[in-house]
């Protein structure tokens, strides 16, 4: 029997919309679930019960009033932490911002609603993002929901998990160097990170402005599509945006992959440390795309090997700079202390984590006037050379096809000790954020292990290829199918 | 070496607040003045995840100082970080333009403030766009301070000249020029007294005025011309006094104690901060395109050393010049009574002694002039067609002055009109020579100084209305030849 939970984004509101189903019912369907296995997951931080049947209540009303409904109508969904919420505490998994009640909404969290979704509450996350795991956080680790032994992945741990386990129809989450693409990878859902300025950035608690975008997390790569379509555009709050018209991304997931030049960068599948379940996986996906009648061309990407070094300058130096606001003087968690260093130094000290702490002295230190050109500089060198190795690229192939993730998982702990093995969980991720280009994460087969973790497929194109990455993405999951696969809990 | 061989070497940083409707990156309003913390929203207090937007008008006010500056103006230029922690600063940094500024070059020229028939020109490095920050008030007998963010990102532009000054005078010279150009261009208050024009200075010496430069130091926030001036004279004293003792200068940020007239090293350059500058990636380099530049061009009034030169051409003093120029709304008034058909040198003379002097005396502006320059060209007028005289003439400029009346309305209610009848003249002078016979046989007899004497006693009996140059040339042909046998 078909449960209210079974439907997609697509169905769900299409059947808001014409009132076969309230947007009531299917936000009472999403609470009794996360009450039902969040205790297993742990994937919410804060769950807004109370405002999410106001919201579904509101969503009713409107269409008893014969009102158009939204493109999101009745969807529950679910945010990461890092989008400003007014009047919902929003910490950005962050002792630092413990209570801190936002007076204004973030660009997301309002094209949400405009949408007529329904928000359910906010989801966990690596403080300020910085992380591939989850781990670097406060708070219960989330679980993955194919193996609660381990991590969902990070730093949008909370968003695949929620979409993951069923307790949020679709997330959104930020990728500042793969974190909605390689949990999504680990979680087997479809996460999308949009070309650098697409989706807004005001409202989403910065961590790495020039590398920082808003996706969607969601169960299909039409999901996706829609919710990308509700939040994408120019804002006028935040001046990064680009002032390119919004495409019509569903009808781009009817387009078909037949045609298009799928290119794939061979060196990178020589990676030491890529697993073997991964290979065979991508092997058979870029097989499966054959079928499609797509064709394969190999490309060359001469800077990949420098694109982790190249982000963690990058990444900590805007990091160390974004994160100075947080000093106990205006709002957020401050200890109290005799002097005005000490409260600075004590408040910092007692509101970071280990990890964020890290991040702000690498970047501090690369940015200190004596370093600046032989780190920061360099970066940005490097950075444009990379830019410059996917336009070449893309005058050979129509997107680039990798792993998402080089392993398919790890246990909880395993990691957190090693934060180099750690850092390279995004080598196939990091080179999109740097170039700024769409790159999308799809269910693309399982591990062999006793119990199957799931692997993903990535596929990046060109600035403002999002249709082209739906097209892709869509045919695949029509032709293969692994998306329809979900974990047991 | 004797001490006034050291030369100093000057260089004013000039910080200037833009008087937009709204701060720098945010549609925020601001107003100077308000209670505490009424002027702020979510950017102005650094909330997460709000970002910075240029301001266009601010954007434009900055072209418009370039422009009259002559200034290179950058059609690309970038924004960057300034790092440092205070609580006043909400976000730990503050939004400047370091490696990019969005204008170059670009000269200032100003009367040399020594000698007046001289103009003296200081090149500027550059002028950039950066947000204030807020204030920190300590409250005395409180353990606690507190902070007003109302002033938190207030649009700047930063104005920082060569080290083209020669003296403390000149300095100052140049800041008043900078001052009256902003004020011309009406793009800030430019208010040293409120905060709305500050200025930092770099204060080296040498041997000479070839010798290489010495090492400069810093006196920060210099908030009046006189405290300017006496502050760097006193940086100076001490750079001299240390190198004639046999010491070195040691770069260094200065503050200034007025009541010691003392500056003191606040902290040297390997104490000084680390702002570890970068570019800010919330927002794309500022465009402006070449019609934007064009636009605002057309827009710009006559700059004060144009009209300088324009008043010198009509035969004025550059000191007179200088004077009219200061403030845009007195040439504006000076133009207008040149309008009304006025000679330059009269005008000049009315309206800079004359008037200013009541005004000054009564503190009023010249907006708050009682006399509009109308009245000014009809008294001059009235003096240049012989209805009244010089004398009267300031009698009637001070009823007009206290009434704001026409002076043509009170000469003729009062009667200030002077005689300039023939025959009335006559009978008047007749009068007077025949009251004074000996005084005329003296004058007869050679003491022909006392011509002077009888024009006196007509211009008596006529209550000094009588019109001089008439009395002057009918007494002429009265008065009986001298005998110079």
């Amino acid at each position: 029997m078909s449960s209210i939970l079974d439907w997609t984004a697509l169905e769900l509101s299409k059947a808001v919309r014409a009132g076969d189903v309230t947007a009531a019912d299917a936000t009472e369907a999403y609470l009794a679930r996360i009450e039902a296995v969040e205790p297993k997951i742990n994937a919410y931080l804060r769950v807004a019960a109370k405002t999410a049947r106001a919201a579904a209540e509101s969503v009713d009303k409107k269409r008893q009033a014969g009102k158009p409904l939204g493109p999101l109508a009745g969807v529950p969904l679910a945010l990461k932490d890092i989008f400003v919420t007014e009047g919902i505490e929003t910490t950005c998994g962050s002792k630092i911002l413990d209570g801190w009640t936002p007076p204004y909404d973030g660009t997301h969290a309002r094209r949400l609603r405009e949408a007529d979704s329904v928000m359910l509450g906010k989801v966990s996350m690596d403080e300020f993002a910085m992380g591939s795991s989850n781990e670097n956080s406060p708070h219960p680790p989330v679980r993955n929901p194919w193996d609660t032994d381990f991590v969902p992945g990070g730093s949008s741990g909370g968003s695949v998990a929620a979409v993951a386990a069923r307790t949020a129809l679709c997330t959104l989450g930020t990728d500042t160097g793969g974190s909605i693409r390689q949990p999504a990878s680990l979680c087997n859902v479809v996460g999308l990170k949009p070309t650098y300025g697409r989706v807004s950035r005001h409202g989403m608690i910065a961590f790495a402005s020039s590398l920082d975008q808003a996706g969607p997390v969601t169960r299909t790569v039409r999901d996706a599509a829609l919710v990308l379509g509700a939040i994408a555009g120019r804002d006028e709050m935040d001046a990064t945006t680009l002032d390119a018209p919004v495409d019509d991304y569903l009808s781009a997931c009817d387009q078909g992959v037949a045609g298009l030049r799928i290119g794939v960068h061979r060196k990178a599948m020589e990676l030491e440390g890529l697993d073997e379940d991964v290979r065979v996986a991508f092997t058979r996906s870029l097989e499966a795309f054959k079928e499609l009648g797509a064709t394969l061309v190999d490309v060359e990407l001469p800077h990949f090997d420098h694109a982790v070094a190249t982000y963690y300058i990058l990444c900590t130096a805007e990091a160390s700079s974004n994160l100075a606001r947080y000093d106990g003087v205006r709002y957020g968690a401050r200890v109290e202390a005799p002097s005005l260093l000490k409260m600075y130094n004590a408040t910092r000290e007692a509101g970071f984590g280990a990890e964020v702490k890290r991040r702000i002295m690498l970047g501090t230190f690369v940015l200190r006037a004596s370093s600046y050109e032989e780190y920061y500089g360099r970066a940005m060198k490097v950075r444009t050379l990379i830019k410059r190795d996917y336009q070449a690229a893309f005058g050979q192939c129509d997107l680039i096809a990798s792993p998402t993730s080089p392993v398919p998982g790890f246990r909880i702990g395993e990691r957190i000790a090693d934060p180099l093995s750690m850092y390279l969980s995004d080598v196939f991720t990091i080179g999109a954020n740097l170039a700024g280009l769409p790159g999308i994460s799809i269910p693309g087969g399982f591990s062999s292990a006793a119990k199957p973790l799931p692997i993903g497929l990535q596929l990046v194109g060109p600035t403002l290829g999002e249709s082209l990455l739906f097209s892709a993405a869509a045919a695949y999951e029509a032709n293969t199918g692994w998306h329809t696969k979900v974990a047991e809990l | 070496m004797p001490v006034e061989d050291w030369k100093p070497v000057i260089g004013l940083e000039i910080h200037c607040q833009l008087k937009t409707k709204t701060k720098m990156f945010t549609s925020c309003g601001y107003r100077a003045g308000e209670d505490p913390n009424t002027q702020t929203d979510a950017y102005t207090l650094g909330l997460p995840g709000t970002l910075p937007r240029p301001n266009k008008t601010a954007v434009e006010y900055g072209l418009r100082l370039g422009l009259a500056l002559e200034c290179e103006l950058h059609k690309e230029s970038r924004f960057a970080r300034k790092h440092y922690f205070y609580p006043d600063l909400p976000k730990g940094y503050q939004i400047t333009q370091s490696d990019h500024p969005y204008a170059t070059g670009g000269t200032v020229r100003f009367p040399d403030p020594t000698d007046h028939g001289k103009a003296l020109t200081v090149r500027l490095v550059r002028i950039h766009f950066e947000e204030d920050a807020g204030k920190n008030l300590h409250l005395v007998g409180d353990d606690v301070s507190l902070v007003d963010y109302n002033r938190a990102g207030a649009p700047l532009l930063e104005i920082v000249s060569e080290p083209d000054l020669r003296s403390a005078a000149e300095a100052s010279a140049y800041m008043r020029e900078l001052r009256t150009v902003i004020r011309y261009l009406d793009i800030s208050d430019a208010n040293m007294e409120e905060g709305t024009m500050r200025c930092d200075a770099n204060v080296s010496i040498r041997r000479g005025d070839d010798a290489p430069y010495g090492t400069r130091c810093e006196i920060k926030n210099l908030n009046s011309f006189k405290f300017l001036e006496q502050a760097i004279n006193a940086e100076i004293r001490r750079q001299v006094d240390l190198l004639e003792g046999g010491g070195t200068v040691i770069q260094s940020t200065m503050s200034y104690d007025p009541g010691r007239d003392q500056t003191k090293v606040m902290r040297t350059k390997e104490e000084a901060a680390d702002y570890r500058y970068f570019p800010e990636p919330d927002m794309p380099p500022l465009e402006i395109s070449q019609e934007w530049i064009d636009s605002v061009r057309t827009t710009l009034p006559e700059l004060p050393h144009a009209r300088r030169e324009r008043y010198g051409a009509l035969g004025l003093s550059i000191y007179d010049a200088g004077v009219l120029t200061a403030e845009g709304a007195l040439a504006d008034f000076f133009d207008a009574v040149l309008a009304a058909k006025a000679p330059a040198k009269k005008a000049c003379n009315w309206v800079t002694v004359e008037l200013l002097g009541r005004l000054n005396g009564d503190q009023r502006s010249i907006e708050e002039s009682p006399v509009g320059p109308e009245h000014v060209a009809e008294l001059i007028g009235l003096i240049d067609g012989g209805t009244i005289s010089g004398r009267s003439a300031k009698e009637v400029f001070d009823k007009v002055y206290a009434e704001s009346t026409s002076p043509r309305a009170i000469v003729e209610r009062d009667g200030y009109a002077q005689v300039s009848d023939a025959g009335a003249l006559d009978a008047a002078i007749d009068e007077v020579l025949a009251a004074h016979p000996k005084q005329l046989e003296q004058y007869t007899g050679g003491k022909v100084a006392l011509k002077g004497f009888f024009v006196g006693q007509v211009m008596k009996k006529t209550r000094g209305q009588a019109n001089p140059q008439m009395v002057q040339e009918l007494l002429a042909a009265k008065l009986p030849p001298v005998d110079d046998t």
